[in-house]
């Protein structure tokens, strides 16, 4: 049985059909990065597993049982995500954004125990945040509010976290970082589906690739069996060559 | 900013002011002592009590509403809830003048749902847009007090006890309100209260929301009703005592944080305070002229607005 599986989903904004009959399956305990050229149905696809959008017809099985037929808490000591654009609101302190973290588990008052204040104060720890923890969220720089909204998804203590553009907004030291940051909680047995644009980064740093055009999947499978000339050539019609990483011998995209 | 010491100071003020509101008149206290016991429970008591519960009510709807549509500019008045709540209990008010007061409060909430579905549906396409949300209650303000002005004109014989309400008065209010107001607060007030950790995690955009296990479709819901219930409740009893709404959840943010575990009790407590120190303003400051406590808030709270305006980037 696969860990997390789509099965003959189509998903549409009102007429406009975005995914078709789409099948799937990501293997547990991997980064798997969802690639592909704008539009092409990856957020989407994204935001039917994090139930933020409703199939019109097929099913996402999380370990055997139907997500969609859950309750929103149950789901949600499951699986984390990481939005595009989460909206910091005004007064709340990093320490009060990662306690947030804590709502499918704790008291539904809000009233954290002190074994949750413990996970809120490791999560800080691990994204390196524990030194400004009492200061205002609107206060961070880019950076270290993507790191804020990581540390809130870790103390959610979920097995499967769903990343939607996480290096969107950050400069290429900061994509980096948190890139790394993604590969530590996958080391700690969190299985990852991120959606990511820079080909070249999803080569280095995920495990597999799922490549989607117009809501139907093109490939699935190791960077070195997906990412080739021929599939840059037909996917996003861009001529390229692919080399080897001289770090880390992973597939690169060097366009012609 | 010390949060827990402030929500604990809060009840302070606020029962430092209710006994001055049992206190101060427009009788100095030996007097009123003389005339017998009835002026200080029966006219005073009661009529503070009033002010603290609708001072309450209106806070903690502004405080909601400002949660659900993630806008800082929101409050009952803004979006025109009040003013359909005041449209809905003049026309009965003047339609039927012997009506008992119990009647106003239903008479209102529906004025004000009305009031509300209207907005909704008026901003359908827009989603809740803070420009469009404020400027679609102005129109919708300005009709239904173009509705309010044309009863008022067309009934001319019970005018004057529709006016002193529609400003915004705590003149005349005794144990009858105090014992239509309490049921509708204690069910209410607590429902509010359970939804603070929902309203914390709307405020995160309504992705992290539902990703974070809240029902961001019936929180909306729930939090739009409850606060439209709220808003028409204390209209009802002491009028269209303006701005209270808006301005309470903002000094309680300053205060205590945007934690609505926090927030919403505080926005209460600041609400009452803002009431009750109106109204004993308006008994006092011109004795026995008694302006309604409405003017006062509104004098206070439209500058306080225009200064928010100035200030909102989020346009």
């Amino acid at each position: 049985m696969a860990y997390l599986s789509i099965e003959n989903l189509t998903v549409s904004y009102g007429e406009k059909v975005i995914l078709k009959e789409l099948n799937l399956q990501i293997t547990e305990g991997k980064i798997t990065a969802l690639i592909g050229p704008n539009g092409c149905g990856k957020s989407t696809l994204l935001k039917t597993v994090a139930r933020i959008l409703t199939p019109k017809q097929g099913k996402v099985l999380l370990q055997g049982e139907d997500l969609h037929k859950q309750d929103t808490r149950r789901v949600a000591r499951q699986l984390a995500l990481l939005p595009q654009a989460p909206v910091t609101p005004d007064g709340v302190t990093i320490r009060d954004l990662v306690g947030y973290g804590r709502a499918p588990w704790g008291s539904r008052w809000g009233r954290l125990s002190d074994d949750d204040r413990q996970i809120v104060q490791q999560s800080l720890e691990q994204v390196g945040l524990e030194e400004l923890a009492e200061l205002p969220a609107t206060d961070l720089s880019g950076g270290q509010r993507q790191r804020a909204w990581i540390a809130m998804i870790l103390a959610q203590k979920t097995d499967l976290v769903l990343l939607d553009e996480p290096t969107t907004w950050l400069d290429i030291a900061h994509q980096i970082e948190l890139l790394k940051l993604m590969r530590e909680l996958n080391q700690e047995g969190k299985t990852i589906v991120v959606v990511l644009h820079d080909l070249n980064q999803a080569c280095r740093y995920c495990d597999e690739l799922v490549v989607l055009k117009q809501g139907a999947l093109q490939r699935q499978g190791s960077p070195e069996q997906v990412l080739t000339q021929q599939l840059v050539q037909s996917v996003f019609e861009l001529d390229a060559q692919i080399h080897p990483d001289p770090v880390a011998g992973t597939p690169t995209l060097v366009a012609v | 900013m010390y949060p827990r010491l402030t929500l604990l100071c809060l009840p302070v003020v606020l029962l430092a002011l209710v006994v001055s509101g049992v206190l101060l008149g427009s009788l100095d206290l030996q007097t009123a002592l003389e005339a017998g016991p009835g002026i200080l429970t029966d006219l005073r008591l009661s009529r503070v009590l009033v002010a603290v519960l609708a001072g309450a009510g209106l806070g903690l709807a502004g405080a909601m509403i400002q949660g659900v549509v993630r806008n800082p500019l929101a409050s009952p008045d803004v979006i025109g809830v009040t003013t359909g709540a005041g449209a809905a209990a003049t026309a009965l008010l003047l339609v039927f003048p012997d009506i008992a007061f119990s009647w106003m409060i239903p008479s209102a909430i529906s004025g004000a749902l009305l009031t509300m579905a209207l907005m909704l549906w008026l901003i359908r396409h827009q989603g809740l847009n803070p420009a469009r949300l404020v400027l679609t209650g102005v129109a919708l303000s300005a009709w239904l007090a173009a509705i309010t002005d044309w009863l008022l004109v067309s009934h001319p014989f019970q005018v004057n006890a529709a006016l002193v309400w529609l400003t915004g008065s705590l003149w005349g209010r005794g144990w009858d309100h105090v014992a239509v107001l309490l049921p509708w607060f204690l069910i209410l007030v607590p429902l509010t209260l359970v939804m603070a950790l929902k309203l914390d995690l709307l405020a995160l955009g309504d992705e992290t929301a539902e990703g974070l296990g809240a029902d961001v479709r019936n929180t909306r819901k729930w939090a739009l009703l409850l606060s439209v219930a709220l808003a028409a409740v204390s209209v009802a009893v002491c009028g269209a005592v303006s701005f209270v709404g808006l301005i309470s959840p903002h000094l309680a943010r300053l205060l205590v944080g945007g934690t609505h575990r926090r927030l919403l009790p505080a926005t209460a407590m600041i609400g009452a305070v803002l009431v009750l120190l109106a109204d004993i303003l308006a008994r006092t400051l011109a004795p026995p002229v008694e302006l309604p406590a409405g003017v006062l808030t509104s004098l206070i709270g439209a500058p306080y607005f225009l200064f928010l305006l100035t200030r909102y980037r989020g346009w």
